[in-house]
This record gives C-alpha cells, structure tokens and sequence, in this order.
C-alpha cells in the first residue's frame, strides 16, 4: 500500500508480497516438515545421554529414591 | 458493511467469535494444568511441553492444510451424489486454503480469520484430549505427529461430514450433533484408544494378576483448577459452535419471515440463552451422578461434570433443561463403569480417563440425540434427511471407530515399527525429566557450596 486515500470498499488485502503466497506456503511447509526431523533427532540423543549417564541399574534405583512416586 | 446494520451484525460477529476463541484459550490452560497435576513429580516438565507445543504444531497445520480439508471434503469426497471435493463457489475450499487472500489481513474479509481461529481451537482441543491419555511414557515428537493427524486432518474430515451445513452425513443420515459430541469428543476418545493399544500401560500400572495400581496426581489442586479452567473454557466452546446472527434471507432455506436468529453450525434455529442453560444443567447432572458413582471420589466428579456436557452436546441446542440434566448423569455413569471395565479387562492405561470422558460419553451422546430428537429436520433447507436413531448410531460408529480408533491405531503402529512411539524403558524408570531435575538441583548445590565458603 502507498496511500490510505482509498474508498476502503475497494480495498482487499493489503499485506506485503501479494502474489506470492504459495511460495510463502510452500517455505512455511518445508519448516514446519523441517522442525520434526530436528526433534526427532534431538530426542533421540537426549535419550542416549540420559541411558549413558544414568541408566545402569544402581543410578536408576537412585533416581526412583530421590523423585519417589 | 456499507449501511450500518450490516456494519454492525458483520462486527458483532467478528468480536463474537473472538471472545470465543479466547475463552476456548482456556480449555488448553486447563488441559495443561490437570496434566502436569495428574502426572508425577519427576515427568511434569516433559509432560507440559508436550501439550504446550499442541499450540504451534496445531496452528501451523491448520493453516496449510485443515481448514481446506473442512471446504473441499463436505461429500467425501465421492461418497454422497458422486460429487468430489467442493473447490469452487461462495464455500469453495480454493478461498479458503493457505495461500489464498482471504486469509491474509484482507480489508475485504472480516469473519474469515475469527471463524478459522475458532476451529482452530478446537483442533487444538481435540489433539489435547489425546495427549492426557499417554502421559508418562509416550514420546514427545510422536505425540506431536499423532495431534497433527487428529488435529488438522481426521477431526476436520469429520467436521466437513457431519459437522458442516452441506455435510454429507447431514443430508444423507440426517446426523445432529450441535455441540459436538461425536465429532470432537467421540473421535478424541476413539483416537486415544487406538494409540493406548499400541503404546502400552505405564511400567508397574498393573500387578502380576492384572488387578492395577492407583498412580496419585502428584498435585490435586493442579488438576482441580485445571479441570475448572476447562469447564470455564467450554462456555466459550458452546458459543463459538454457534452462528450468533443471521436472518432467513441469509440462509436461504426453508424458515419463512424476517426474524433474525442464533443457529448451530447446520444454519438451524437455537438461542444463546437455551444452550447456556442446557449446558449447564448437563454439568450439574454429570457432577451429581458422577459423585455418586465414584463415591465421593473428586477425579471422577470433576470428570463427571465433564462427561455430563459431553454426553448431552449432541442435543443441547433442542433439548429441555430437565433431559440435559439428566443425560448428563447417564453419561458419567456408563463412561465411569466402562472405564474401569475396559482398564481391568484389556489392561489399559488411560491415564486421565480420557478415552471414557470424552470417547465413550461422547459416542452415548450422539446416539441418544437420534432417538430423543427422532424427526426433527437436521437441516433448514429442502432435501435433507431428518434426525434419526440409525443415522446417528452409524455417524458415532463414523466418529469413533472409523475416523478416531483406526487412524490412531494404525499410526501408533507405524511409529512404533520405526521406534519412536515409547521412551526407552531406562528413562521411563528414572523419570522422563532426572537429567533436567538432577542438574538443577546441582546447580542449586553448587550455590550453596559458594555461599557457604563466603560466610
């Protein structure tokens, strides 16, 4: 928009980059497609880490005394 | 809006559906609050981020693809007149998919944006009703794949069949359900079953005869106010379910004369003013029988209220205060017995009894409607089949099996096959958030340590 001396019922949108919203979408998809391998992965290594440090038979027993049910 | 009348019922309604939306912001303020409470000491972190990142994951589906799926998909597609999907015309999906403008800040467009926010939250709603269920051993990331599917495809699929004022279900089973028994709460409960199957009960939920073992909420106050939150929240659900203004010409349909009216989601005559009452009137009977079920048991009660306005939902448009009343009760009452029926016979672990507040009060709901609203017209316009008992069993069959349990169950397998539906064993033991937990309360040590050697 350059000028709000408009009759505003002809007004539709008035956002910026008008016209390329499929490529806006397909960007957005791709992120959000993007942000669950990234999870995923860090899931899965937060889990290795947890079982390296902690998950031997006496730490878990160590674990369950100091956060009892 | 260029006279003022239609100024003023288009902002009315623009403000109406946003009042909704942020009072439905509550259901998932509660849905966080009665997790964190009912899970134990040393999950509540993992617990939290689970349902909290409902909110984008959610949203952003919504957005590309869920709110398509309502326009395009109201005959099946090819199930009903051989029509495919519904692309074109005045309710034609292409205006309403992502990229088109109307969902940009659009001078031209003031309902669009409200009117997708408020099923929005009840997508996010839908996805949280799963989530209390898994708590404590499912992951993270397949939770969050398992919302999406609920959130932003299956929930919308059976919005667009039953739920939509051209919707196929509607026309050809004469399938009434106002304030969505079946088509948020049915396929909630049926998606969380599918899933439990497969994920498995909590390690130790069960003892070796199978009888199982009382996991205390760690924080009842927590689930207290949370469960109020989400009765608090329901309000603006009830509300935002409905069309608050709209005149006969508008709809176009059968109703003669220039009386403006509320209507439910079918464009078919209600007040404000009933659904309020009925609405409240199911809770009460949901809280009354539900005490006395569970003898006094506060878990079941709260629930209980819950299960009440979900089992009457269906019909609460129509009904008389007395009937929501009690529906409400019989629906805690065969949710509570089925829940505990299903958990010692099938060994499921339905950690917040989500799979009976909602699935199964739910399902009960939608089938009473079709016997107590028996001939009622399920639409104003010509054409449509009239509520029916059949039509409604097979439409909570629909909710609960075929668009809720399968979906749930055959994903939860998929997940699984590649190792990522459940916490590795260890980590479920030691608790999901001991590193988090253990590090912090050495940082605290450490603290200590430095203000000691300063004294």
């Amino acid at each position: 928009m350059t000028t709000w001396a408009v009759d505003l019922a002809n007004v539709g949108p008035v956002y910026p980059w008008i016209g390329f919203e499929v490529i806006m979408v397909l960007v957005a998809v791709a992120l959000w497609i993007l942000w669950h391998i990234v999870q995923i992965r860090q899931e899965n290594e937060d889990y290795a880490e947890d079982i390296r440090l902690y998950g031997d038979r006496e730490s878990i027993k160590k674990a369950l005394e100091e956060h009892p049910v | 809006m260029g006279d003022q009348l239609s100024a003023l019922t288009t902002v009315f309604t623009e403000f109406y559906y946003w009042v909704t939306v942020v009072l439905m912001f509550l259901i998932h303020v509660g849905f966080c609050m009665y997790e964190v409470g009912a899970s134990r000491r040393r999950n509540h972190l993992k617990t939290l981020m689970k349902n909290t990142m409902v909110i984008p994951l959610v949203t952003i589906t919504f957005f590309f693809f869920g709110w398509w799926i309502y326009w395009a998909l109201p005959n099946g597609p090819w199930i009903f007149e051989g029509k495919g999907l519904i692309l074109d015309g005045a309710t034609g999906a292409t205006q309403f998919g992502p990229a088109s403008e109307k969902m940009g800040t659009n001078l031209g467009d003031r309902l669009t944006g409200v009117f997708w926010a408020a099923f929005l939250l009840f997508s996010w709603t839908v996805a949280s009703i799963v989530s209390g269920s898994l708590i404590e051993r499912v992951r993270s990331g397949a939770f969050w794949i398992i919302a999406v599917m609920i959130g932003s495809v299956t929930w919308i699929i059976d919005a667009a069949w039953g739920w939509h004022f051209d919707g196929w279900m509607v026309k050809l089973l004469g399938y009434h359900d106002a304030y969505a028994s079946g088509v948020i709460h049915a396929i909630g409960g049926g998606t969380a079953l599918g899933v439990l199957i497969v994920l498995g009960p909590r390690l130790g939920r069960f003892m070796a005869d199978g009888t199982p073992r009382e996991f205390v909420p760690h924080n009842p106050w927590l689930v207290t106010i949370g469960l109020f939150l989400i009765y608090t929240g329901f309000w603006g659900f009830y509300a935002a379910c409905n069309v608050p203004i709209i005149s006969p010409a508008t709809i176009a349909g059968q109703i003669t004369g220039e009386t403006w009216t509320a209507t439910t989601i079918y464009l078919t005559p209600t007040t404000l003013s009933a659904i309020t009452v009925n609405f409240i009137m199911s809770l009460s009977g949901g809280l009354l029988v539900g005490y006395l079920v569970s003898k006094g048991n506060p878990f079941w009660t709260y629930s209980g209220g819950l299960a009440g306005i979900i089992a009457a939902s269906a019909g609460n448009d129509l009904y008389h205060p007395i009937q929501a009343l009690i529906i409400g009760g019989i629906g805690i009452y065969v949710a509570y017995k089925l829940h505990h029926w299903v958990e010692r016979r099938f060994k499921i672990d339905d950690a917040v009894g989500a799979v009976a507040v909602h699935g199964y009060a739910g399902f009960l709901g939608v089938v009473i409607a079709g016997f107590m609203l028996w001939g009622y017209p399920s639409s104003p316009f010509d054409g449509f089949a009239a509520i029916n008992p059949l039509g409604n069993f097979i439409g909570a069959i629909i909710m609960f099996f075929v668009l809720g349990f399968v979906p749930g169950y055959v994903l939860a397998k998929i997940l699984n096959s590649f190792g990522l539906l459940r916490v590795p064993r260890q980590v479920e033991l030691m608790g999901l958030d001991f590193r988090t937990l253990h590090e912090e309360e050495q940082a605290r040590q450490d603290v200590r340590d430095a203000e000691k050697a300063l004294a």
